[in-house]
């Protein structure tokens, strides 16, 4: 079947910021596609065209074969969105919230009763349902503006970092929940600093960069594109830091770099054991220590950073130690 | 399970009917009511407020304002009901400024609901607590001294004309709440009438008593004709000139600012 999202040379300016430059991709139906992209990548403004709340300067937006200005209607009654920010009304109870949206979803009373309840379950909130959401923590707040999306049962949900300031179980929890929304056969659009969660959900990855697509494909086709794997050092001593990467230089297809809190060098490398054996030979050759040596399959994070020179901003802490030797 | 997703996708939206868009605005409506309820203080503001004017004006500031032929508290007391509703429509700009910065109207945005229904139903529950704050007023009017003579048929109209009055007001507060949508701000340009329109009225004292050249302005500015209506439709006397004058303003700002106030919200955004 065709696309359930199809995005064709979108852009919106604010100002003198370009927050989207000419972004085209498409979202297949049933399947996940993660837009990942650091601080100010322009995640949250395709998410907003795409729901119809902001009109793009140029370029179409489809969702279902509707497009996003001239059937703008016809495509609210059809998304979900959770927003980057909890939308939930702090006065009124979980319960409230769900049953307000799902009148406005123009469901009967009966039906939006029974959605309500069933999501506060779902998302375990049922025992809460009842309490004014001023009482709910963060992570139950993001939980019942997940749950206030689904009330609609739409076939196309929009999630804007979804997970961002959840606990590692509530996070996991999510993940499964979204799985088998997936699997229940509705399409999925989130957005997402986490490599891991791309890497865990989606069936198509979107690389955004200051408001331009600067990859886009499976995990492992973006993993590909660096061409194979990374070899890991790790000195024993941090004097050693620079001597080493300098002493393996040679052996890698990319810029090496370094992570002082770790002890560690990242290299970019084509072949597998013989550089591994070869580069700890020289490494030994020359007196350096060594805590661990390996070869590892490129993580999302190291494939973000050979495209676009930065890391993602969740891991900026990490990116501000980390320099890039040639 | 692809064909049930397929089918999902294709079908179009029901229609927006103007069932569904009263049901919309029901629905908002309820909400705001209900925010209401569990915010007592703000309620209580809006009572407090034009009762503390009231008490001012009738026993420290009225005893030095004398109009032939007037009980200063029969001539007080129904500018003081307006005054009610009047401000009472900063709650309107306040609550739509938060539900900006809240972010709810993105998520109302986002929803096939009928545009105007957030409008609506914010306005129409306004329009029940500016009702819930008259009454207290007025029994506080009372007893201070002012008394309806006219018949009850003209006293209830003239109730009535107070809370159209208020509606159509709300609806220029709610264009200013979604115009500076910084709830700060809202608070303060809410003050803007009761500067601009209440005072140089006749609300406290007659119009001949102002400067000259204030006198053409204030003597036909909406709530001059209104309060003067209305104390024609309480206390005796010609009320037709002033009474057609008030419902046309009413009816004129409710219709410029329900157009401006929708077409805000088409492209209101945080
Ligand atoms: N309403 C707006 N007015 C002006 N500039 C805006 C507006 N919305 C977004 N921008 C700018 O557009 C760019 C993209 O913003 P956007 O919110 O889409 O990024 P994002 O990828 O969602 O970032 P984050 O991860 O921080 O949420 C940023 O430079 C931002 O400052
Ligand atoms: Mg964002």
């Amino acid at each position: 079947m065709t696309a359930a999202i199809e995005v064709d040379e979108v852009s919106k300016r604010f100002g003198a910021t370009v927050a989207l430059d000419a972004v085209s991709f498409t979202v297949d139906v049933g399947t996940v596609l993660a837009l990942l992209g650091p601080n100010g990548a322009g995640k949250t403004t395709l998410v907003r065209v795409l729901t119809t709340l902001l009109v793009p300067d140029s370029g179409h937006a489809r969702v279902g074969g509707f497009d996003v200005q001239k059937d703008a209607r016809t495509i609210r009654s059809m998304i979900g969105l959770a927003g980057q920010y909890a939308t939930v009304d702090e006065l009124l109870t979980g319960r409230e919230n769900l049953e307000l949206v799902g009148l406005l979803y123009h469901l009967d009373k009966e039906l939006y009763r029974t959605r309500a309840q069933e999501a506060l379950e779902r998302m375990s909130l049922a025992s809460a349902g009842d309490q004014q959401v001023k009482t709910y923590s963060g992570g139950m707040r993001r939980r019942l503006d997940l749950a206030a999306s689904l009330i609609g049962q739409p076939p196309v949900l929009l999630l804007d970092e979804p997970t961002t300031g959840l606990d590692p179980r509530t996070r996991n929890d999510l993940w499964g929940f979204i799985e088998e929304l997936v699997a229940e056969g509705t399409t999925v659009l989130l957005t997402t600093q986490y490599m891991e969660e791309a890497e865990h959900l989606a069936n198509s990855i979107v690389v955004l960069d200051s408001g331009r697509v600067v990859a886009k494909g499976t995990a492992d086709e973006l993993k590909d594109r660096l061409g194979g794997n990374v070899l890991e050092v790790r000195v024993n001593k941090r004097a050693d830091l620079d001597r080493a990467a300098s002493l393996i230089a040679n052996f890698g297809n990319g810029p090496s770099r370094t992570n002082p809190d770790l002890n560690q060098v990242l290299l970019p490398i084509r072949d597998g054991a013989s550089v591994l054996i070869a580069a700890g030979r020289a490494l030994q050759d020359h007196g350096v220590a060594l805590d661990d040596l390996g070869i590892r399959r490129p993580s999302l994070d190291d494939v973000f950073l050979a495209i676009t020179g930065h890391t993602t901003d969740t891991h900026a802490v990490e990116a501000g130690n980390t320099e890039i030797s040639r | 399970m692809t064909n049930v997703t397929i089918k999902n996708l294709r079908s179009a939206s029901a229609p927006l009917t103007p069932k569904l868009a009263l049901r919309d605005a029901e629905g908002i409506a309820k909400r705001n009511l209900l925010r209401i309820l569990r915010t007592p203080r703000q309620v209580f503001g809006s009572i407090i407020q034009p009762c503390l004017i009231l008490l001012v004006f009738r026993y420290m500031v009225g005893g030095a304002i004398h109009i032939p032929g007037v009980d200063y508290v029969n001539y007080l007391v129904p500018a003081i009901f307006l005054e009610a509703v009047l401000m009472g429509g900063a709650n309107t700009s306040l609550a739509l400024a938060q539900d900006l910065q809240m972010g709810m109207i993105e998520r109302f945005r986002s929803l096939p609901m009928a545009r105007s229904a957030v409008l609506i139903g914010r306005t129409f529950a306004d329009a029940c607590r500016n009702v819930l704050a008259l009454m207290f007023v007025i029994a506080l009017g009372i007893l201070v001294g002012f008394r309806f003579h006219n018949s009850l048929g003209a006293c209830l109209a003239g109730i009535a004309l107070i809370i159209l009055f208020g509606y159509a007001f709300s609806w220029f507060y709610a264009t200013i709440g979604l115009a500076v949508k910084d709830p700060q701000t809202a608070q303060t340009f809410s003050l803007l009438p009761m500067f601009i329109l209440f005072f140089p009225s006749s609300a406290l004292v007659p119009i001949p008593t102002m400067p000259g050249w204030l006198q053409p302005f204030a003597a036909h500015q909406p709530v001059t004709v209104t309060i003067d209506a209305l104390r024609a439709l309480f206390d005796g006397g010609p009320v037709f000139n002033n009474l057609w004058q008030a419902i046309s303003w009413c009816v004129g700002i409710f219709l410029v600012f329900l157009v401006v106030s929708l077409n805000l919200y088409r492209k209101a955004t945080a």
